[in-house]
This record gives structure tokens, sequence and C-alpha cells, in this order.
């Protein structure tokens, strides 16, 4: 991540152009599943496999575009509490799905 | 027309229960006596430029302090009406419907708002002044945070005179709150209230991680911060992640509810259990959220009250942290009894037992400080001694909980009722109230009266052992929590009547209290130092009340306990006095668009609460604006210019 580091004093909170990039296609990862789910158009598993992988990208677009995460100084906060972030949404989501898991039966 | 009008507004305002007819009377008469106060000595310009605009981080922390207080007394009152009605076999007292709705209030506004702004007053009324900062990161967020808080709060307790209280209980699990079985805006009331407050504390929460990394006075480094700080970091840090799983939890519970979907319904592929599972994940780092802040103020009074430097810094910082990240590792000890695999059930239970570890080094850590220092019983240290027994049995109660087949026997039993009232008294209310008489001079430049406040601390303490002891055994005894009314044939009554007696003991301490900050107003021992306890980090370097920039020069901190450093510094005449050079300070500005906003919130929570939409939209449409309005304010600071500091640090008795 670093090397895309922009040194100097000015600090740069992304372009116009970046900004509508970000905005398209967080829009565009919405609706994809939306769309998906309302017209029942794969099986269950697969469904939910496709709104896993959307919300990973939505996750990672969010970051670059919107959170500017490439950005900040040292020291690198901004990586370290991604860092506890990641653990915990692990947590959250596969604790849910072990716990949940006696549904099954 | 008329007819019309008389039907609304039966169904809008509670009515039929003469509590609540009371309620109304002395509600609309505290607003008409306000509102005559205001107006008769012209106070309302007053209260525009002071208060409701103010971004100065003090007065935020003194208006949390007052609305937690207000909190706990109607906390307090619900609490003791329960009591009232389990005094004795089958009493008449409350009907079984009302009972539902006061433990289910008393729970939410205990936790979310008593506990959680008392929380934010302190960490308002001392981060910034103990590391040597002129305010918080973001001023202004702060100010919205509080509006948040208090219109969400307000918007709770609205319930109990319109539309009707929450009840399914302080989490309002599914499928009891969902429409089928509350129908009626109870529910909704209770969604929106936390859900606006919320907004608010994942605010506080950032705000303060920032003002801690970043604002710190040059020359402190993370390594030698005072431990409340590093408390407020860690309660910080769990807020940014625990907050937003409450927020999507709660706004999936309210599109079940408002349009039909399923996500935690019975049917329809919806599972009840999701929710407790999605919402615990937020809970049980929330009770550590609110306790580990007590515990950064009891390594504050018990060092400066031992006169000794706290045992074991580092072992401190790592406990406290380490319960930032674990916490986040047992929240399944609150449904051990739904039936999930056995490898699930280990793993929380062990997680759970693995977490008491940091809380016992710190129990030491603290016993260390006070062993072998030069003591003073003084408030503050008084109820961080009754805290050490009180949490330790507390946190015995809890490994044993944790023990997940004896958890199957007290599960929502009494035993758990005693339990986790006995860490949130005792750790939680007792911190608090610690860090309250230690810190209240720092903010009004006087001492809470000695002697009254004695006779508080004695009726707080032996009630609470009078009112939660004998919990503990009826809950073996069989006694369910949530329960409104028993027979003579279950051997209840003597322990239940025991039980009441002690909570009124816990009242009088509270009026107690009450009427020592009333007396001490006027005759309390003025602070003319701004050290009234020999203490030793930077907040008690600067006078009392501190000044509205709090440092008129900036610090430079040369290691752990600075101000103690350099009193010692100035006994041994080793110190040098650096010649004071006074600069104008920047300041931000006050602004009305937080109150403002939150108005508008209050409207979108109102709206969604009777399904008015046009209501939540002109509500929506509101934010939008104040946050637009907000963008394009650039004259949001100014500078003081020195003649104004040198005039009001000499009025202080300081010379530059
Ligand atoms: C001042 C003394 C207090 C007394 C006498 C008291 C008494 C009670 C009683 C009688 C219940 C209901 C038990 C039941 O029927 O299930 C209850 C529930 C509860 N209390 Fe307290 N309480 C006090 C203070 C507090 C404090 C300070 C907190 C939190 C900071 C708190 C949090 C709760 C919660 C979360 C519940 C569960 C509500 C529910 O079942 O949904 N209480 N308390
Ligand atoms: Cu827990």
């Amino acid at each position: 991540m670093s090397q895309h580091e922009n040194h100097g004093d000015h600090h740069n909170h992304g372009s116009l152009k970046s900004y509508v990039i970000g905005f398209i296609l967080s829009i565009v990862l919405t609706i994809i599943p939306l769309v998906m789910v309302m017209n029942n158009m794969l099986d269950k598993t697969t469904t939910v496999i496709w709104i896993l992988v959307m919300a990973v990208l939505q996750f990672i677009v969010q970051l670059f575009f919107f959170m500017h995460v490439r950005e900040g100084e040292k020291p690198r906060y901004n990586v370290q509490t991604l860092v506890l972030g990641l653990v915990i949404v692990f947590t959250i989501i596969a604790g849910s799905i072990w716990i949940m898991m006696f549904n099954k039966y | 027309m008329w007819e019309n009008i008389k039907e609304f507004a039966s169904t809008f305002f509670v009515t039929g229960d003469p509590l609540i007819y009371g309620a109304d009377v002395s509600i609309a008469l505290t607003m008409v006596a306000i509102v005559f106060v205001l107006t008769k000595y012209k106070k309302w310009g007053w209260l525009w430029r002071e208060w409701l605009t103010t971004v100065d981080h003090k007065r935020i922390g003194i208006m949390y302090l007052i609305a937690s207080l207000l909190m706990l007394f109607r906390g307090g009152v619900d609490a003791l009406l329960m009591r009232v009605q389990l005094a004795f076999p089958n009493v008449e007292f409350l009907h079984s419907d009302h009972y539902n709705a006061i433990f289910t209030t008393h729970g939410t506004i205990m936790i979310l708002f008593m506990a959680m702004p008392m929380m934010f007053g302190l960490f308002n009324m001392v981060v910034p002044l103990q590391l040597g900062a002129r305010d918080v990161a973001y001023p202004f967020l702060n100010a919205v945070s509080f509006w948040l808080f208090m219109l969400g709060a307000m918007l709770f307790n609205l319930s109990f005179v319109i539309g009707g209280s929450p009840d399914a209980g302080w989490l309002s699990y599914p499928p009891l709150s969902q429409n089928d079985f509350s129908p009626g805006p109870g529910q909704n009331f209770w969604i929106w209230g936390i859900q606006i407050s919320g907004i608010g504390s994942l605010a506080t929460g950032i705000n303060f991680i920032v003002t801690i990394l970043k604002m710190r006075a040059p020359g402190m480094k993370l390594s030698n911060m005072p431990l409340f700080s590093w408390s407020v970091l860690s309660s910080s840090i769990m807020i940014i992640f625990a907050f937003p799983i409450l927020t999507v939890t709660i706004a999936l519970l309210f599109l079940d509810r408002f349009a039909g979907a399923h996500f935690f319904t019975m049917g329809g592929g919806g599972n009840p259990m999701m929710y407790l599972n999605l919402i615990w994940m937020w809970g049980h780092p929330e009770v550590y959220i609110v306790v580990v802040p007590a515990f950064g103020i009891f390594s504050e009074v018990v060092a400066t009250f031992s006169k000794k430097t706290i045992f074991g810094y580092k072992s401190m910082v790592w406990a406290l942290m380490s319960i930032a990240v674990a916490s986040f590792f047992t929240w399944a000890h609150h449904f051990f009894t739904m039936g999930t695999s056995a490898s699930v059930i280990i793993f929380f239970a062990i997680s759970t037992m693995v977490i008491a570890i940091p809380t016992g080094v710190k129990i030491f850590n603290w016993l260390f400080t006070m062993f072998r220092g030069r003591i003073s019983f003084k408030q503050p240290m008084l109820w961080t001694i009754a805290f050490i027994p009180c949490f330790v049995v507390g946190g015995a109660t809890g490994v044993m909980l944790a023990v997940a087949p004896a958890d199957y026997q007290y599960h929502n039993s009494y035993f758990l009722i005693a339990h986790f009232h006995q860490v949130l008294i005792g750790g939680v209310v007792f911190g608090y109230l610690a860090g309250i008489y230690y810190w209240w001079p720092k903010l009004f430049g006087f001492k809470l009266d000695e002697k009254l406040g004695r006779w508080g601390f004695w009726f707080w303490n032996i009630g609470f052992y009078v009112c939660f002891m004998p919990q503990y055994a009826l809950g073996f005894m069989g006694m369910t929590r949530r329960y409104y009314t028993y027979g003579w044939d279950r051997g209840w009554a003597d322990l239940n009547l025991i039980s009441t007696v002690g909570a009124f003991l816990m009242g009088i301490g509270f009026i107690f209290q009450v009427w020592q900050i009333a007396y001490s107003i006027k005759h309390g021992e003025r602070d003319t130092t701004g050290d009234p306890w020999n203490a030793r980090t930077l907040e008690w370097s600067i006078p009392s009340p501190a000044p509205f920039y709090n440092f008129a020069v900036v610090p430079t901190v040369k290691g752990a306990d600075d101000w103690w450093l350099t009193k010692q510094a100035k006994e041994n005449g080793t110190y040098k006095e650096e010649p004071a050079h006074l600069e104008p300070i920047h300041m931000p500005k006050n602004s009305g668009i937080p109150f403002i906003m939150s108005l508008f919130f209050f409207l979108i929570g109102f709206g969604f609460t009777f399904h008015w939409v046009w209501m939540a939209v002109i509500g929506f449409i509101g934010v939008a604006l104040c946050m637009w309005a907000r963008s394009f304010q650039y004259d949001t600071d100014y500078y003081v210019p020195v003649e104004e500091v040198r005039s009001t640090e000499a009025s202080l008795g300081r010379v530059y």
C-alpha cells in the first residue's frame, strides 16, 4: 500500500472523478444482489455466495474511494484500525454462521 | 371533527392510570415553571448562547452529567416501583403489563440513558484536561453527539405519556417485540430512541480516539499517558466497533416491523435467535464499554489518595487494551441455553473465563498501590474501596454463570439479576460516583460536602447488599426474572421483603446525594488552589473551575504523572521556571446547528414511531439541510487575544 503514498505536504482527498467512480461502483454492487434475489435467478447457495462476494467488493470500494485508506501519515493508525476492524468483521460473520448452524439439524 | 380529535387523543396519550396522570400533571407544571423562570429573568438568550449552542467540552460534560442524574432518578423510581410490587406475595400494585413496561424502561434507561451519558460526561469533563489539550478533536461533532443523545433519550421517555411504553425487555427480543405481540408505538419508541442516541455514541467514540491519539500535549507519549485516558481509549475502540452492530440489528428489527421484512420473524425464513446473536455482539462489549472507564477512574483515585504511582502501569495498559479486543469474543454466553453445538458452548465458556484474567490483574494492581501507601479516605477513595469487594464477588458469580452446564440452572433467574446488578452498581455506578466526587472541584470550583456524602455512601452500600444478596438465594430457590407476582406457597416472601428494604435504603442514599449537591453549591469547601487533592496529573495544574480555553500555556510533559513531578521538583528546588509566553489561543466558535439538526432527528424518530412518514421526511430534509449549511460554513473558529487570556488568568489568581 505504502508505495502509493503521496509524499509532501498537500493532502490528496480524491478528485471529483474518483468520487463519481466510487459512487457508481457502489450503486452497481448494490443493485446486482438485489436483482438476483428479487428475480430468484439462482439457487440458494449460489445466491448467498454472490451476495458475499458483492459485499466484499463493496467493502473494498468504500475503503479506497471514500475512506482513503492509502492516505495518512505515520504512525499508521488507519492501517492498525483496519486490521482490527477486519478481525472483528470476520468474527461477526464467521461466528454467526458457526453459532447459528444448529438450525440445520 | 371533535369526535375525531377525542378518539385520536385517547389512543395518542396514555390514559387510564393514575400514576401516569400524575406524571402528566407534573411534566406540564415543570414545563410551565421552566418557561416562566426563563422569561421572568430574561434567560432565554443566556440559555441559547451559553448552553444550547456551546461546543466547550466542559459544558457538554456538565450537560451529560445533569441528564444522567435525571435518568438515574427515573430509572431508580422504576426500580422502586418494581420492588414495591415484589415486596409481598400477591400484591396488587402494578398489573402485569405495567410491570413489563417498567422493567423494560428501567433496564434500557439505566444502561443507555444513565450509564452511557454519565460516562460521556466524565470523558468530556476530564480527557482534554488530562491530556493538556484545549478541546476535543472535533468540538462541533461533540455537540452533535450530545444533542443526539439528549433527543434520543427524550424520545424514549416520551413513550411514558404518549403512545405507551415498550414492554418487551431491555433488549426487545423477537418474536415478542414483533408486530404480532407488540403492536402499537412502544417498540418503535425503543428502536428510535436508541437508534438516535446510538449515532451520537458512535461519534463520541471516534472523537475521543482521535483526541487521545492526536491532541496530547507535547512530550506526552502514549507510554506515560494517564490511565483514565487509556481506559477511555479502550472504551472508545469498543464503541466504534460495537455500536454499528447495534444500529444494524435494530434497523433490521425496524424493517421487520415497519416494512414486513422477515429477518427475525418466526416464519418466512426469518430466525429470532439471529437477533439474540447479533444484539449480544453489541451487548457484551457494551458492558465493558461502561465498566472500563470506571477502572480508569479507580486507577487515578487509588494513586492520588495513596500518594504513590500506580503499581504495574504497563500491566494496567495491557489489561485495559486486551479487554477491548477480548470483549468481542464472549457474546454467546448470554444464550448458552439456546441449544447450539457443544463446541460453540465450550469456546464461549472458556473465552468468558479468560477475560476475567485482565480484570483480576487490575484488582491486584490497585491493592498493591494501596499497600504501604499513606491512604486518605476522602469520598472518591471510599467509593473505590467499596468497589473492590463488591466487584470481586460480582466477578466470581459471573464466572459461575460462565460454567455452561451450571448456567442451565442459573439462566434468567434472580441469581443472574443479582450478578449483573453487582457488577453494574458495584463497578459502574460506584466507579462513576468516585469519578464525579474526584473531578467535581475541577469543574465547579468547590468540593462536595464530606459529611452528607458519607451518609449517602453508607446508605448506598448497606442498601446494596441488603437488596441484592437475598436475590442470589431467591435465584437458587427458583424465582425467575421478570416475574410480576408470586404466591405465599413459594417461600420467597421474607427474602423479597428484605430485598425491597435494601432498595429503599439505596433510594435514601440517592436523596442524601442530591441534598449534598444542593448544600455544597452554597456551603461546599471552595477550591482556590486548583489542586484540592494533591493529585498527580495535568488537569490539576490549572485553576478550578478550568477557564474555557483550559491551558493558558500548553504544558510540555516530562514524564508520567507530570504534575506530581513538577510539584516534587518545586519542593526539591530543582524546578526551573520557564518564562511563560502567552500567545493568542485558537478556539472553535459556538454553533446552533447541532441542536437544530438533532431536533430534526427527533422528528424522524417520532414520525417513524407513529408511521407518519411525512413527518420523518421533513426530518430527513431538515437533517440534510443542516449538514449542507455546515459544509459551507467557513467562519468556524477565532482567536482569543493575549490580553483576554492574561486578564482571565489574573482573575483566577494566576499572573503571567
Ligand atoms: C438502584 C438500585 C437498583 C434496583 C433496586 C434495581 C432493581 C431491578 C429490578 C427489580 C429489576 C427487574 C427484575 C425482574 O423483574 O426481572 C431490574 C432489572 C434490570 N436492571 Fe436494575 N436496579 C437497580 C439499578 C440498576 C442499574 C444501576 C442498572 C444499570 C446500570 C440496572 C440495570 C438493569 C437491567 C439491564 C435490568 C433488566 C431489565 C430487563 O429484564 O429487561 N439496574 N432491576
Ligand atoms: Cu456478556
